[in-house]
């Protein structure tokens, strides 16, 4: 299988791509802009987020409340996510109506502050806030979202603080905040546009030179702080969080290679066997046969720069310790990092990995967010038919290596969640573990 | 083309749901195959009658555990070894319940499909649910009860369908069963159950993907044509709900920063004629992100992240909510408001413009809804489930188009029933009590998780 692709650029340093599949219908349209929480400056967590938020605002020559609208009365869906360092903004419709997503995206990227006012910034502001006790504080282990970033990023690392924000940060953020953010990074040099599906590309390139060709270049964007880190944590690091939740929970990160390193397949194998599925070692020793586990997968954050993270997320059954789970979750690193893995295991992480990507490229969508990705952190959407070479040529001994320098006592991050009872200790341990808001 | 100039739409490329074949084993066994040729991929998924309105009295929960268990062993190889082998072929073979239906589903490269298919077919007739198994999956069972309950979301949910529905009714109590259900629960139930429910007259074997129909029947034939037994008896749940009176009910989670509502009753069953109508009228009700009640309670008051209604469909009648989470502090205004939008929806009709918002979103989402081999896959299934007509996906968009204002409004008056809902807050009784009582909506409980 490989996904068709063609590049060109704008003269205002826009990279677009197109690629073509005319199975159904429809086409998806995605923009990635390059930021993320990692640009916020210091008193400003969360504001990178808020700003997704009030792209949806209106601009322009589009009323608040019409940018959903118009793209769900052309008969189609669309969204936006912000991540560490990078926004994405979505849409996949009808093919005939592909110009009105593109429109509505060269809008807000040509013209947002116009249509932006106090109000709409305030009610966003609640919405966000609302966003924030749902998905964190009012969620079972829903702070691990900031925990883990700021126990495994040191401070003033990008990467460090909140994504979501904090209250205080939140209603600390201004209209010239907005302002400045738009024209700082929302820049068509900053941005990528993919095109995926269904479209005739002539009049698609029409279209994206007609709509975003106008659009100014920026100014350019204060460069980043170095993110690079050593290899390991260099200790073992620990926070303990006591939490309104039924039963313990560790998350356990690895410091691990940034993605697209060639090292990164082997940690992505390594998490594969370690946690993907029921064939996994974390599964079947944790969950089926010591019955120590009530659920146990493992991830990697994927980030591109500076380091990224392994993450194993075990939750006890009940009955079972914070400490009992942490001594088995260990017992089987440490047998992965003294023994390695076969070749066995290498074969079936590589096979799953393979069906998913395969059955996620069915979407258009999902193309389009794939290219958007690869254009946006490497410049190269066309690495996205590279990967799966990638990960077939990782060896035995790639994920040995990783896991012996990575998944030491030097390399590990632990953030354990305890439920909250009447007979918590009172002491430093607290001090640390309690939640950083109230509503 | 400038920015200033809006653009218009071009016109529609044609889009037709994929044909699908229909085959009739000499079991019973009823095979669907839809060919899609774009990547090689399929997706396998055999739907059986087994769903957890078919559960014997007591045994709430047997449905869910006996479709967890498929999976956990087979005559040729052991739980470990089969999931071993299934994984070497990129794939693995799950089974789950639903209330109307069990099902057992993969996904797998086409170069793997014959080998992989064996083994789905061993899972779904000559599973051996080993004891160790059995204990194991209802250990997690109740973790994952202990779970909800410091949830809010799902307890909101389970808390909600308990309150709303009448003692005798399967829907009042969580599909994969109570803490006390579950306990009770054995291997031999378990066993029972599979030889009462899975038989082949009670499955339909949907494939859909880089396959020809013949090739499918000849595979499935090959490998299940042995497998014979008795037509299984109808199944019901009995929706009656538990009261036709307005009451509220909170769950008490203390020191909450946000109250998790649910607002509604008893719905309506899958095959009503009015589908139509009420999947329209709950577009605009709250089944959008430009509907009333999200734009009303997001966008105009910032009292939530995002608000939403759905009508859970069932054979029988699932539930109707309204579902949102809001600041603890905003909780009875947020009430006032949804209700408010409740009975416009109910007194006045809707414009054409919110018609033709509704109409034209679930028009032009149709093809990307389908977009996977297991999306039309479980489209095929919904067929199945609710005995619709064959040319349901052919004619869907054209009747959706044909529902009017009017018929909406019927629709709203018909089937949302202003007098008699009910309200379920998991949230902080002490923030929250007094304010919702001096509402004046109805009684008021207050219970623990």
């Amino acid at each position: 299988m490989r996904i068709p692709i063609e590049t060109f650029r704008l003269s205002n340093g826009l990279l677009v791509t197109f690629s073509e599949d005319h199975t159904a219908p429809i086409v998806a349209v995605n923009i990635w802009y390059h930021v993320g929480s990692a640009n916020e400056r210091a008193g400003r967590t969360g504001f990178a987020h808020l700003f997704e938020h009030m792209l949806f605002q209106g601009s322009e020559n589009v009323e608040a409340n019409e940018h959903f609208e118009l793209v769900q009365r052309a008969g189609g869906t669309l969204n936006g996510s912000t991540w560490l360092d990078r926004t994405n903004y979505f849409e996949t419709v009808p093919s005939n109506q592909l110009a009105i997503a593109l429109w509505l995206e060269a809008d807000r990227m040509g013209a947002l502050l116009p249509a932006m006012t106090q109000q709409k910034l305030d009610t966003q502001r609640d919405v966000v806030s609302n966003e924030r006790r749902w998905s964190v504080d009012n969620q079972p282990y829903g702070t691990w979202w900031e925990k883990l970033p700021a126990l495994t990023y040191p401070d003033p690392h990008p990467f460090h603080h909140s994504l979501i924000g904090s209250f205080e940060d939140l209603k600390a953020a201004s209209l010239g905040d907005i302002a400045h953010f738009f024209a700082t990074y929302y820049t068509p040099d900053n941005a990528v546009l993919t095109i995926a599906g269904d479209f005739d590309p002539v009049e698609a390139r029409k279209l994206v030179e007609s709509y975003f060709g106008a659009i100014p270049r920026g100014k350019g964007k204060p460069p980043l702080p170095d993110m690079t880190l050593p290899d390991t944590f260099g200790g073992t690091l620990r926070e303990v969080m006591h939490d309104d939740v039924s039963l313990p929970r560790i998350y356990l990160a690895f410091r691990s290679p940034a993605l697209g390193d060639d090292a990164y397949y082997a940690a992505s194998v390594a998490g594969a066997i370690l946690g993907m599925r029921k064939g996994s070692r974390l599964q079947r020793v944790l969950v089926r046969e010591r019955e120590v586990a009530a659920d146990v997968t493992a991830f990697t954050f994927d980030l591109p720069k500076g380091a990224d993270i392994l993450v194993v997320d075990a939750t006890a059954r009940p009955g079972v310790t914070d400490a009992q789970l942490e001594a088995a979750v260990v017992r089987e690193i440490d047998r992965m990092r003294m023994d390695g893995v076969t070749q066995g295991e290498v074969d079936r992480a590589v096979a799953l990995i393979g069906t998913d990507f395969i059955a996620s490229m069915q979407q258009a969508g999902e193309r389009a967010d794939q290219l958007s990705r690869f254009a946006t952190y490497f410049g190269d959407p066309s690495l996205i038919n590279e990967q799966m070479d990638r990960y077939r040529a990782v060896t035995v001994a790639d994920v040995n290596k990783f896991a012996a320098t990575r998944l030491g006592e030097d390399n590990r991050a632990f953030l354990t969640y305890l439920p909250r009872d009447g007979a918590e200790e009172v002491g430093s341990e607290d001090a640390i573990g309690s939640s950083e808001v109230t509503a | 083309m400038s920015r200033s100039t809006r653009p218009t739409p071009g016109s529609p490329r044609e889009y037709h749901f994929p044909k699908f074949d229909r085959r009739l084993l000499a079991n019973g066994m009823k095979v669907l195959v839809a060919p899609t040729h774009n990547l090689p991929i399929v997706t396998v998924l055999a739907v059986i009658d087994a769903g957890g309105v078919a559960e014997p009295a007591g045994q709430e929960g047997i449905a869910e555990l006996t479709a967890r268990a498929l999976n956990e062993g087979t005559p040729k190889y052991d739980g470990e070894a089969l999931t071993d082998y299934m994984e070497h072929l990129g794939t693995s073979v799950g089974g789950a319940a639903g209330w109307d239906s069990a099902s057992v589903a993969m996904t797998v490269l086409r170069e793997n499909l014959e080998n992989a298919f064996v083994h789905f077919a061993e899972v779904l007739v000559a599973p051996t649910f080993p004891v160790p198994a059995i204990e194991r999956l209802k250990a997690e069972r109740q973790a994952e009860l202990m779970q909800i309950e410091s949830e809010p979301r799902e307890l909101a949910d389970e808390k909600f369908d308990e309150y709303i529905y009448d003692l005798a009714s399967r829907f009042r109590l969580p599909l994969g069963g109570t803490a006390e259900s579950v306990g009770k629960l054995s291997r031999d139930a378990v066993v029972a159950f599979h030889a009462a429910r899975y038989q082949p007259s009670a499955t339909t074997l949907i494939v859909v993907g880089d396959v020809e129909a013949d090739a499918v029947e000849r595979m499935v034939a090959a490998t299940l044509e042995g497998w014979t037994g008795p037509r299984v008896p109808a199944a019901s749940a009995n929706d009656s709900p538990a009261r036709v009176t307005r009451s509220i009910q909170i769950v008490r989670k203390s020191d909450a920063p946000q109250s998790e509502l649910r607002i509604g009753h008893v719905g309506v069953p899958r095959t009503h004629p009015d589908y139509f109508s009420i999947t329209i009228m709950n577009a605009v009700l709250g089944g959008l992100f430009s509907s009333r009640v999200n734009l009303n309670l997001r966008e105009a008051h910032g009292y939530t992240y995002g608000a939403s209604s759905a009508f859970d469909w069932r054979r029988e009648a699932g539930p109707f909510v309204i579902g949102t989470a809001v600041a603890s502090d905003v909780t009875v205004p947020a009430v006032q408001e949804t209700l408010k939008e409740v009975d416009r929806m109910r007194s006045e009709p809707i414009s054409e413009s919110e018609l033709s918002l509704a109409t034209s979103y679930l028009g032009g989402v149709f093809p990307i809804r389908y977009e996977t081999t297991a999306a039309i896959a479980t489209a095929l299934a919904t067929l199945t489930i609710y005995g619709l007509p064959e040319d349901w996906y052919d004619t869907y968009r054209e009747r959706m188009s044909a529902v009017t204002v009017d018929d909406v409004l019927r629709a709203a008056h018909a089937h949302i029933k202003s007098d008699s809902m009910q309200i379920v807050v998991v949230g902080d009784e002490a923030a929250i009590r007094e304010p919702l009582e001096a509402l004046g909506f109805g009684p008021l409980d207050v219970v623990s998780p």
